[in-house]
């Protein structure tokens, strides 16, 4: 059974301009010891259907949220406000972007860390739960974690913050990891340091991990599965092979040719996503990427895609009008460094499935 | 005069080899004051630490670090947004460093800077055009409202922006279209040299590449040269003719981009490329990733000799009592190290080393 599966998610939030669809159906499952990356882009939602996993948007007073999210057999949207917090923190663990912002400045490190056990397990004595606290900023390669753990937050570097954060994320031991943007504020080589610590983490305590993050390099070193989000949805979900080498939704094919890549040949054109991300309260009609969509055909503006199953395969998911048979074709040109006008003029476009 | 006319017959390939900007033994400290009651100076973060190198005449030259390396300062000084402590930035043939603030005005139109942040370096009170129109009114350039009007018009047009927005304020903006608001305001005086600091790291991936696009497709058509900083080492290798790489202060190696790309030099310029997340999963499992230990050291107390010694594997003796000088290695880089990296070490950790030729 998978250790966390999210159904049919929605989140919306009322306004004073309108409800704004922020996540508007999304679903998708995390095993044990699995890594799972969301992809997209700022207001794409893939924030925010984190934060309702961790049932941090309840409180929200405006939000609207239906669907399940079922964790360990539970129904987490269904549990009180009480259940949460004994969850929260202990089974599920969070890791921010700001670093700085997370930690509270007037208190020391090793306190802050001792409150994070003794909030779950009050049996804990003071003693102990510092001896685990001293453990664990070890364990995140804090050096001299014996000196280090009476110090406060200004005295350590953004990269060190980040590891206290994930220290105090790990620290009771969480069967789900979420991290959103954790390495965004941080420099690469800190970064690279980071990502290699959230991968033994994975491997050694079997942790799931969640990643959320609009870098695909981050994405290709740490995650095993991909779900590309698009204005509140999923619109491509498969293993990180296959996103990166036959992906089929022409958003991830955009996102895949618009990054300068260290391994390509230098002087390659880097290829814009036309257009803007899409207004959450005005959704476009039919599939919402249309209007930014080089192969836009006129039934994609009236029919909303489904996600559905790639012919012939039971674990790589797309929300595309096109034929297969096209989708197929126009990569092999894109693939080819060809540019998106070039592509549709050689591929015959044919009806779209609908 | 006779100069100038050589100059002139030579055309292309003379300006291509010109040099715009001649940096020698460029310092900046910023004094560590005590409280008011003890004025002395406690010491001093040396941000830029005797930098020296050339930028050409039509080039877009990249300045690569962690942070706190000091490429910041170096540009602010080169902009003379900046007081130097010491040292010497001649720019076109004139020494720009030591002038005074009333000199410093005309300089201006020759350089201008793009900003990290098109949010905050925007004004939201007024509109695009009067934003885009500041430099002509500091400058007392196109007079005439309706001169004016068609100046900001065309440079909208240049940059992509619907000339009609010319009323409408900075919130009614996205993200990437802000960012070229400020490149517009950049270009307003046709300057020599613009410096852009971090100009895509506050934009969405989908927008990155239209501004990145943008700027490449300026710099070529108006013969611009560019100064290019970003932490994106993927970005810098794309936009870049020839990159500078600092740490603690100090340039450690400077190449032609596809040489200092494939065949970096400096152990700490291999370990900053090897960081690099790439977006493919069969290189990401085999790439040996070279990590380094710990955090960069405070300026305030660089360590002695070799400042990267505290962090290298190649470290030895002499790197901590010797400093390398900045010197002509295997390959055409410049690069200050007393054991730079072998091709071999390079092939296993960089995964720029063997770039996959696209079909």
């Amino acid at each position: 059974m998978a250790l966390l599966e999210v159904r049919d998610l929605k989140v919306h939030f009322k306004t004073d301009d309108g409800i704004v669809k922020a996540v508007d159906g999304v679903s998708y499952t995390v095993d044990r010891g699995r890594a799972l990356g969301i992809v997209g882009e700022s207001g794409s939602g893939k924030s925010v259907s984190s934060l309702t996993v961790m049932g941090l948007t309840r409180f929200a007073g405006n939000a609207d949220i239906s669907g399940s999210i079922l964790f360990d057999g539970r129904d987490l949207l269904a549990a009180s406000d009480e259940d949460m917090r004994e969850l929260r923190g202990n089974d599920i663990a969070m890791i921010f972007q700001d670093p700085l912002s997370s930690l509270h400045p007037f208190y020391r490190i090793g306190d802050q860390l001792v409150e994070a056990i003794r909030a779950h397990k009050e049996d804990v004595s003071k003693a102990a739960a510092r001896d685990r606290a001293i453990e664990m900023l070890g364990l995140v390669g804090i050096p001299e974690p014996r000196r280090r753990v009476d110090a406060y937050p200004h005295e350590f570097s953004g990269g060190m913050r980040q590891r206290v954060m994930i220290a105090m994320a790990l620290i009771n031991d969480p069967k789900l990891l979420i991290a959103d943007e954790p390495t965004t504020a941080l420099d690469v080589t800190v970064q690279a340091q980071i990502l290699d610590l959230i991968e033994r983490l994975q491997h050694e305590l079997d942790t799931a991990i969640v990643m959320i993050t609009h870098d695909l390099g981050v994405v290709a070193e740490v995650t095993d599965d991909i779900a590309v989000m698009y204005a509140g949805r999923v619109v491509e979900y498969a293993d990180k092979e296959t996103i990166f080498v036959g992906p089929e939704h022409p958003y991830t094919w955009g996102l895949l040719r618009s990054i300068p890549r260290l391994d390509s040949p230098r002087g390659e054109e880097l290829v814009p996503i036309d257009g803007r991300p899409p207004s959450l309260i005005t959704r476009p009609s039919g599939c919402a990427f249309h209007p930014r969509c080089p192969f836009v055909r006129e039934a994609h503006t009236r029919i909303d895609p489904k996600l559905e199953p790639v012919a012939g395969r039971t674990d790589h998911d797309v929300a595309c009008l096109l034929a297969p048979q096209t989708r197929n074709d126009l990569w092999q040109h894109l693939a080819a460094g060809e540019a998106p006008e070039r592509a549709r003029a050689a591929v015959p476009m044919g009806e779209s499935a609908e | 005069m006779s100069v100038d006319a050589t100059r002139q017959d030579t055309g292309q390939a003379a300006a291509q080899g010109d040099t715009l900007i001649e940096v020698r033994d460029l310092v900046k400290e910023f004094p560590i004051k005590g409280s008011y009651l003890v004025r002395r100076q406690l010491g001093a973060v040396h941000a830029v630490d005797g930098v020296t190198f050339d930028v050409r005449r039509g080039e877009t030259f990249g300045l690569v670090g962690e942070s706190g390396c000091g490429k910041s300062t170096t540009a602010r000084l080169l902009m003379r947004l900046l007081q130097p402590t010491s040292g010497s930035v001649r720019f076109d043939g004139r020494e720009i460093a030591n002038l005074k603030a009333n000199e410093i005005k005309p300089l201006r139109r020759e350089m201008q800077m793009i900003f990290q942040d098109p949010y905050s370096s925007l004004n939201p009170r007024r509109t695009v055009g009067t934003i885009i129109g500041e430099p002509f009114a500091i400058h007392g350039m196109h007079e005439g409202k309706g001169d004016r009007k068609r100046a900001v018009q065309e440079l909208m047009d240049t940059v992509g922006l619907n000339p009609e927005h010319y009323n409408r304020y900075p919130h009614e903006f996205s993200g990437g279209q802000r960012q070229r608001i400020g490149v517009a305001r950049a270009l307003a005086l046709k300057p020599q040299l613009i410096v852009a600091d971090e100009p895509v790291s506050a934009l969405d991936v989908s927008i990155q590449a239209q501004v990145l696009n943008l700027l490449r497709d300026l710099q070529r058509e108006l013969g611009l040269t560019l100064i290019f900083i970003a932490h994106d080492l993927s970005v810098v290798r794309h936009m870049c003719d020839r990159v500078a790489v600092m740490y603690l202060g100090k340039i450690v190696e400077l190449a032609e981009s596809d040489q200092l790309y494939s065949h970096p030099r400096m152990p700490y310029t291999g370990a900053l490329m090897s960081a690099v997340p790439v977006a493919d999963p069969e290189l990401a499992a085999t790439k040996k990733r070279q990590l380094l230990a710990g955090d960069v050291p405070s300026p305030t107390n660089p360590p002695p000799a070799c400042r990267f010694h505290t962090r290298c594997w190649k470290a030895q003796e002499i790197c901590r009592t010797e400093e390398p000088q900045l010197e002509p290695k295997e390959g055409g880089n410049i690069a200050a190290c007393h054991f730079p990296l072998t091709d071999a070490e390079v092939a296993e950790r960089v995964p720029s080393a063997h770039p996959q030729e696209s079909a």
